[in-house]
This record gives structure tokens, C-alpha cells and sequence, in this order.
């Protein structure tokens, strides 16, 4: 599918919804009305049918979405997944998200409210869709009793209810009350899928309009009358704390109102946000190294290394790897690999605001991306009972894994924050991009060791891969998400063995949008397109040889092949590689073609991606996830890493110096889904693994150097 | 004092002189469109108009603005405005949606400029808004659509 293919049959959905294009324009501002936080679970004046659907008098369906949008679409896939088993118009879809509450709003795939792991509609799609069917059978009983008419022989289509023997016909609001007194069936049938008028349609997406005239409000837009705004001053060092500080300075700013020292640093409270920052600017912090983290990157990744020795944890082991490697003629191919730690650095920072109500009781809002985690962590820090805590989740300027933490330790920042006062002010806590970029919750350092075994004949008998790092899980056995996608390695290969080990330091680790994938994918796909041109096999057909036992990785690798044209004779100077990857279940091939661009580095010029994630509710959606993932993807393994210098201090503290992929460095997209009746699997994050080892593959193909070190620009000559 | 026009009306500051432009309009004018990225002029987040060129509100202090014209994404009018919100409706480019006001903002001034941009244009004219979500596909699309409507 191409962008301008989206635009041309998507023309006749925009026009027939409420979207009216061409007149999305803020009318001149005459009032400057404070923009306030949208309340979880949205308008009370609506009628909620079940804890999913609420119903407008003005016939608006709006959908309690449990989890966080921050750009991959849950209000648009969950609101699809209602609306087509309530046979609503989706010009009357609305979605809110929904209150904090870890029963009601769980991830059936986490067991507590969450949003992670790209689970979103894979979680949902059968609650949803049960949720829109119980509305639906509720209407129609509710419009059956008020006709007099069975409820059997009253049909639903695009939100209008009919009785077709006495030409009635309704809306959904005028029997929203009464819908909500009927008792909800408890098995309504779903939709067999061939029965489908929404799911797999280019559904126009329910929050662009706000994010494009200014209006959409994010945490860090909420304005209260005499609102504080505090930044906390916070170490250089991972591990480091206050020793002490000196605050006379900074309280001669006009605008701070106080200076308090918090466990995480040392917090300046002002009257607004150019008055924090110069405040903050103006302390002077003794800080606590003793305890700190004090090796450089070079250090952390020679020590890793020596790490290789050790027993280890194993996490596979198939076959005779050793035996194999001992076999007569065997040829070994060697590579270690070094993975950088690397930041998320959502669009907006993580902030928070506190609202007291005057009966005591507290509003939070956040881009809480475990909002039952954080309501308790910030009733914790305030000393309140959690049923006097709102959470109300806001849209967030993205995430990519930042703002899910167990145990919310940025929560805990913020609350503390706010506890410091005696909370008759509304406050907003917000990081600067320096504190986001050196605030750790990095994606962790890896080194892999890899080794393969070529026998006489040219068949690869034997893989063997170690894996060094931190467990973002915290574990001190095995981490499954340290070695996800190579413990489970698609190829068939004889003999396979892969070991972990555990790492401690004082950076703290986190999921970073594909979690294990990043690294394992790129070791993977690099090394078995390394092995694969050492038997001389060409990198699709030696993989497809490799990938029997899994028809799914074969579909998209086939696909994306035939997409690009794979084998056709390509311009002087171009070259091309490929990668698949599957992760939380959805199966990514991409193919990248590549030259040599300014300053000796890889330009990227164009990449094919095929997915398979079962069905698709809505491919435009699926499309947007895998343009975004190739790019986010991309930046990072070309540019981006979080580096501790001599000491352990940070290095790197904003854009400049944490480079982000820029538009004149994205390709040409081009996206293919391929057709399923499978459960639907997610998309937030499967776009992201193949991309830098297929750029790193045509790299190696295109100049003879194989990327053994990321990023991609540091290290082009190692 | 400092006395500007914000989105056509009269407006006047007097707080801190140092104050960027950015947190004049969001904490003081209480727009929120215009959004905080980085601080230093390297994601392009709070990209506004500045007597009709696009300026960096973050390190522009307020007192270098005596007497400008600032337009914000809730200001922002006339045929190329009007062209690019709806092309970017109508490819749905937005996700997370943060950095759009910006880049918005900036591809209603490169329209202005130049009504039919090349890819190279394009690239030349918003390479200083980042977008994380990486939606740049989309915006380089968008923003021929927007071209192509103006045409018409």
C-alpha cells in the first residue's frame, strides 16, 4: 500500500463521517481559556452501557479505552472493534480513556491495567467486541419494549436501529437510559469475520483532527489559576545523591516560590516554567558519588566481555553444539557485537500534574502508561487512601516504553514533588529533554558473542550465541526478554545453544520499544546474512531454505521479495539487504536498498516491509506503525547512544547530541499486510527490529564491512 | 514592557526579559499548541511565526520581539494553512501528535515560500522539526497533497 493509494480510498470514508476536511481551522483566538486535563472515563452526562461503551443523547458512542494512545492507536483499534459489533456509524465513534482501575481495565495479557507489549488489540479484541455487542443487544431490547415489537426482528445498521413491518426507526440516544436499566446478555454471538464492515477498513483515525489545529491537550498543557511548576535538579552520575546545596541564588529569581530537597535530587517550585528553569539553573549541588556508577561505556563493555568466560545461564541448547564445532572440515565464522545503551526520548518529556480537590481527595493526570501502578505509587507519596486518588491518563507525545516502570519510579519524583508542598496549589512537575536523556531507564548495553559452523558441505550445523547484559526484568536467572528471538531462533539449524548473563550496575534498565528484539534481531539477522554469503546462498532464498517449520516468516519474507523486485538489476552504487523478524507475534520482513552517503555513511533510500499480525483491523493504522517503526528504528541504529564517560558521567544531554532520525534521512516506505484470518497480534513495536540489520546487511554487501558495533556512524571502520 | 501581536490581537509582557517566546505563550497566553521538545532549538516543537518567517520560540527571549507579529497553530490561517491541516487530516499523518503543531507550522511557511516544493525542498525546509514517531513519510506526502490542492 502506498501513502497516495490511503489517500484516494480513504476520500470516501472522510466525507462520509463527521470529519469535515478543509474547515479544520481554529477559529481567531478571542479568549484564552485555560486548557484543562480531560478526565478519565470522559462526560458524566453520558449513559454507560458497560464499563466500554457510553452513549450521548446526541447519538456519540464514546469508548473507555484502557490503555494509553500515544500514537499507536488504540483509540481508533479499540473504537473499531466496538463499533462494528454495535453496527455503529464510525462518524459517531468518540474515545475517552478510561479511569485507572488494574480488575476492571486490566491487559487480559498482564493481569493489572497496562499497555505494553504491543497487546493492545491482541488483548482486547475479543472483550471489546463483546462490549460493543452487549450495547447493542441492550439498545435493541431497550427499542423492542418501547415498539412493542420483537427484538429479534429489530436490524442495526451504520447506529440506526429499524423495525422494518412498522417503519420504526431510531438513533442510539434516545434509548440510551433505557438501554442501560435491561439487563446485558452475557454470550452475545459475535461477528464471524467474513460478516466485518469496519474491521480491515481504512478507518480515519479519531484523534488526528485535535493534533493538527493546536487543540489535543497533553499533560504537560494543563493550566490551573496559580499553579506551581517545579524541575528537580538531578545528578550527572547514576547512583550519585545530594550531599548538600546551596539555593541562595537560585531563590533570587523572580518567580520561585521555594527550593526543597526530594530523595531523587533537589526540587525549585516557581510561578511558571522559565522561572523554574532558572532557578534550577542558578542552584549549586553537592553531589554524593560513593555510591554511583563509575565505569565508562569502554569500561562496562570490556568487563562484558570478560563476563564471556563464566558459566552462564543457559536459555537453549539443542543438539552438540561443541561436537558440531569439532566436526572434520567445519569452517567457524566469529563476530561480537556491541550494543549501546539508548534513551527513549518521547516528544514530551514525563510530566505530571496534582489537583486537590477541596473534599481532600486528589487528581492526578499523567501519561500513565500503568496508571493503577502510578494512582497507588502517588497515593503512597501523599499519604492518601487510593480511593482518594483520580488518575486520569492523558494522551501522551509519545512513549516507545519509557512511561511503563514498575514500581513508577517517575511517579514517585512527582508525587514527592508535590507531597514537599502543603498542596493548596495545583502543580506541574515536568523533565527537560536533559533530564529525559539522562535519566536512564535506557534500552540496556549487550554484547553478543556469535559463533557459527560451516560444514564441509556448506551447511550451517551449529550456532552458538552468548548474550551479556542487564535484565530488564530485574531477574537473576534467566531473562527471557535478554534472549527472545534467538532462544527460540526461526532457522533450522542442528545444533543450538544459547547462553545468558546477568549484569548489575547502576543504570537503571528498561523495555525500549521491542525490548529484547532490538539487540537479539539485530545479532540474529546480521550474523545468519553473514553465514548465509560465506555458502554463497542469496539472502532470501538461503533464509526461506532456513525457514521450514515457520510458514508465517516465509509469507512475509515472500511477499516483501516479490514487493521490491528482489534479484532486478539495481542503480551503479546501490545495494540492498533484508531481515525478518517476529516479535509479540507479528512476523516483519523488510528489504532496504542503501549507498554510501554523505560523509562516508549509510543513506537509505527506500524499504519494502511485509507484515503478517493475523487480522487486520485497521491496515492504515498497521501501515502508519511500520513507517514510524522503520524510522524510530533507524534513527537509532545509525545515530543514537546514551555513552558514560570517564568517571561514569553522562555524556550526552539533548538533540544535538542524541540525534533523532530527521526527515531528510527517512526513506521511502512502502508497506505491504499480508491477508489473515489469524487472532489479531499487535504493531506498536514489530516494525522496529528488521530495519537496522538490513541496512547493516546491505551495508556489509555494498563496502565488505560488517556493522559490529552500534551506532552505525561511530564505529563504520571497525 | 514588551508589546506584541499574537494570533492578530495586542499583547504585552512584563515579566523576566530573558523569558523565551515559548513560555510567554504557554504559561502566560495559556496557548498550548505550541509545545516544549527540547529547549535549544534542535526538535522544532515550538515552531512559530514571527512577523511571517518560522522562528524557534524557545530561544527566542521575549524582549527580542518588540513589536513582531506572532502567529500560532491556533492562529495560523489563509489558503496554504487551510491546505495543510486538511491534507493532514486526510493521510491521517499525526501519531503521538506532539510535534505537529511544529511541523505544521513549518510547512505552511515552506507553501508560503514556495508553492510547489520538490522532495528536496521539502526535506531542506523541515529537517529542523523532529518527529519521534518518525511520521516524516507521511509529512514529505502531505504536504505535495497540500501543494497539489492549492493548485486546483
Amino acid at each position: 500500500m502506498t501513502i497516495h493509494e490511503i489517500s484516494t480510498t480513504r476520500r470516501a470514508f472522510l466525507t462520509g463521517t463527521g470529519l469535515v476536511i478543509g474547515l479544520a481551522i481554529a477559529p481567531k483566538m478571542t479568549a484564552f481559556a485555560a486548557p484543562q486535563g480531560v478526565p478519565a472515563g470522559g462526560d458524566a452526562a453520558l449513559t454507560p452501557l458497560n464499563a466500554f461503551v457510553k452513549i450521548g443523547t446526541d447519538d456519540t458512542v464514546t469508548i473507555l479505552c484502557k490503555h494509553i494512545e500515544f500514537g499507536q492507536g488504540p483509540f481508533t483499534g479499540l473504537a473499531t472493534l466496538v463499533a462494528e459489533e454495535l453496527d455503529a456509524d464510525w462518524g459517531q465513534m468518540r474515545a475517552v480513556h478510561s479511569p485507572a482501575d488494574d480488575k476492571t481495565y486490566a491487559n487480559l495479557a498482564f493481569g493489572v491495567q497496562g499497555t505494553g507489549g504491543s497487546t493492545a488489540i491482541a488483548n482486547s479484541y475479543e472483550q471489546l467486541r463483546k462490549a460493543g455487542a452487549t450495547a447493542r443487544a441492550m439498545l435493541v431490547a431497550a427499542a423492542a419494549a418501547e415498539w412493542g415489537v420483537a427484538a429479534g426482528e429489530i436490524t442495526v445498521e451504520k447506529g440506526r436501529m429499524r423495525h422494518a413491518a412498522s417503519g420504526r426507526e431510531s438513533g442510539f440516544g434516545a434509548f440510551a437510559v433505557k438501554a442501560a436499566a435491561q439487563t446485558p446478555p452475557e454470550n452475545p454471538p459475535l461477528k464471524d469475520p467474513s460478516q466485518f464492515v469496519l474491521i480491515g477498513q481504512d478507518l480515519p483515525k479519531l484523534d488526528t483532527l485535535g493534533k493538527t489545529n493546536g487543540q489535543a491537550i497533553y499533560t504537560l498543557d494543563i493550566v490551573t489559576d496559580d499553579m506551581l511548576v517545579a524541575v528537580v535538579a538531578h545528578p550527572d552520575h547514576f547512583g550519585a545523591t545530594v550531599r548538600s546545596f546551596d539555593d541562595a541564588e537560585a531563590r533570587k529569581v523572580t518567580g520561585v516560590v521555594d527550593v526543597k530537597q526530594i530523595p531523587q535530587g533537589v526540587a525549585v517550585y516557581a510561578d511558571n516554567t522559565f522561572a523554574a528553569l532558572k532557578g534550577r539553573d542558578a542552584l549549586i549541588v553537592d553531589w554524593d558519588l560513593s555510591q554511583a556508577e563509575t565505569r565508562s561505556s569502554d569500561q562496562l563493555a570490556a568487563d562484558y566481555i570478560k563476563q564471556f568466560e563464566a558459566e552462564g545461564l543457559q536459555a537453549t541448547n539443542n543438539g552438540n553444539v561443541e561436537q558440531a564445532f569439532a566436526e572434520d572440515g567445519v569452517e567457524t565464522l566469529e563476530a561480537e557485537l556491541v550494543f549501546p545503551f539508548l534513551a527513549h526520548a518521547p516528544m514530551e518529556p514525563l510530566d505530571a500534574v496534582f489537583i486537590k480537590a477541596a473534599d481532600g481527595s486528589l487528581d492526578v493526570y499523567s501519561g500513565a502508561q500503568f496508571p493503577g501502578m502510578d494512582l497507588t505509587t502517588a497515593a503512597k507519596a501523599t499519604g492518601l487512601d487510593p480511593s482518594k486518588v483520580r488518575l486520569n491518563t492523558q494522551i501522551a507525545g509519545g512513549s516507545f516504553g519509557r512511561r511503563a516502570q514498575f514500581g513508577s519510579p517517575y511517579m514517585q519524583e512527582a508525587a514527592a514533588v508535590f507531597a514537599a508542598t502543603d498542596g493548596t496549589r495545583p502543580l506541574k512537575h515536568m523533565w527537560t529533554r536533559e533530564d529525559d536523556i539522562r535519566g536512564g531507564y535506557y534500552r540496556p548495553m549487550y554484547v553478543h558473542r556469535m559463533r557459527g559452523a560451516i560444514d564441509a558441505d556448506g551447511r550451517i550445523t551449529a550456532w552458538d550465541q552468548s548474550v551479556v547484559g542487564q535484565s530488564i526484568m530485574g531477574k537473576a536467572d534467566l531473562d527471557e526478554t535478554s534472549v527472545e528471538g534467538a532462544s527460540n531462533l526461526p532457522y533450522t539449524i542442528a545444533n543450538l545453544r544459547v547462553m545468558s548473563h546477568n549484569t548489575t550496575l547502576a543504570v537503571p534498565p528498561l523495555w525500549w520499544r521491542s525490548v529484547g528484539h532490538t539487540h537479539t534481531g539485530f545479532a540474529v539477522e546480521t550474523f545468519v546474512d553473514e553465514l548465509l554469503q560465506k555458502v554463497g546462498k542469496d539472502p532470501v532464498e538461503g533464509r526461506m531454505a532456513l525457514l521450514g517449520n515457520e510458514p508465517r516468516h516465509m509469507g512475509t519474507l515472500k511477499k516483501v521479495a516479490e514487493m521490491a523486485d528482489w534479484g532486478s538489476a539495481l542503480p551503479e552504487g546501490r545495494e540492498r539487504g533484508v531481515a525478518v523478524v517476529k516479535s509479540f507475534g507479528t512476523y516483519v520482513a523488510q528489504i532496504v536498498e542503501i549507498s554510501v552517503g554523505e560523509g562516508d555513511t549509510p543513506r537509505v533510500h527506500k524499504v519494502w516491509c511485509a507484515v503478517d499480525c493475523g487480522v487486520a483491523i485497521n491496515p492504515n493504522v498497521i501501515a502508519a506503525q511500520m513507517e514510524g517503526g522503520i524510522g524510530f528504528g533507524l534513527g537509532a541504529v545509525l545515530f543514537d547512544a546514551v555513552t558514560l564517560g570517564e568517571g561514569g558521567k553522562i555524556v550526552q544531554s539533548n538533540f544535538h547530541d542524541y540525534r533523532s532520525l530527521r526527515i531528510n534521512e527517512m526513506p521511502a516506505v512502502e508497506v505491504a499486510v499480508i491477508p489473515s484470518t489469524e487472532a489479531p497480534t499487535g504493531v506498536g513495536e514489530p516494525g522496529v527490529p528488521p530495519v537496522g540489520p538490513a541496512v547493516a546487511n546491505a551495508w556489509r554487501r555494498l563496502t565488505g564491512n560488517p556493522v559490529r558495533r552500534l551506532p552505525i556512524v561511530n564505529f563504520l571502520t571497525s | 514592557m514588551v508589546t506584541f501581536t499574537l494570533n492578530g490581537q495586542q499583547r504585552t509582557f512584563d515579566g523576566d526579559p530573558d523569558t523565551p517566546l515559548l513560555w510567554v505563550i504557554r504559561d502566560f497566553e495559556k496557548l498550548t499548541g505550541t509545545k516544549y521538545g527540547c529547549g535549544v532549538a534542535q526538535c522544532g516543537a515550538c515552531t512559530v511565526h514571527l512577523d511571517g518567517m518560522t522562528r524557534r520560540s524557545c530561544i527566542t527571549p521575549i524582549s527580542s520581539i518588540e513589536g513582531s507579529e506572532v502567529v500560532t497553530i491556533e492562529g495560523v490561517s489563509g489558503p496554504e494553512a487551510d491546505a495543510v491541516k486538511a491534507a493532514w487530516v486526510e493521510i491521517d499523518v499525526p501519531q503521538c501528535g506532539y510535534c505537529q503543531s511544529g511541523q505544521i507550522m513549518s510547512a505552511v511557511a515552506l507553501l508560503q515560500m514556495s508553492p510547489k516544493p520538490s522532495d528536496e525542498e521539502i526535506d531542506g525546509a523541515m529537517a529542523g522539526n523532529l518527529c519521534r514517531c518518525a511520521t516524516y513519510h507521511r509529512i514529505r506526502q502531505a504536504i505535495h497533497n497540500a501543494a497539489g490542492t492549492m493548485e486546483g
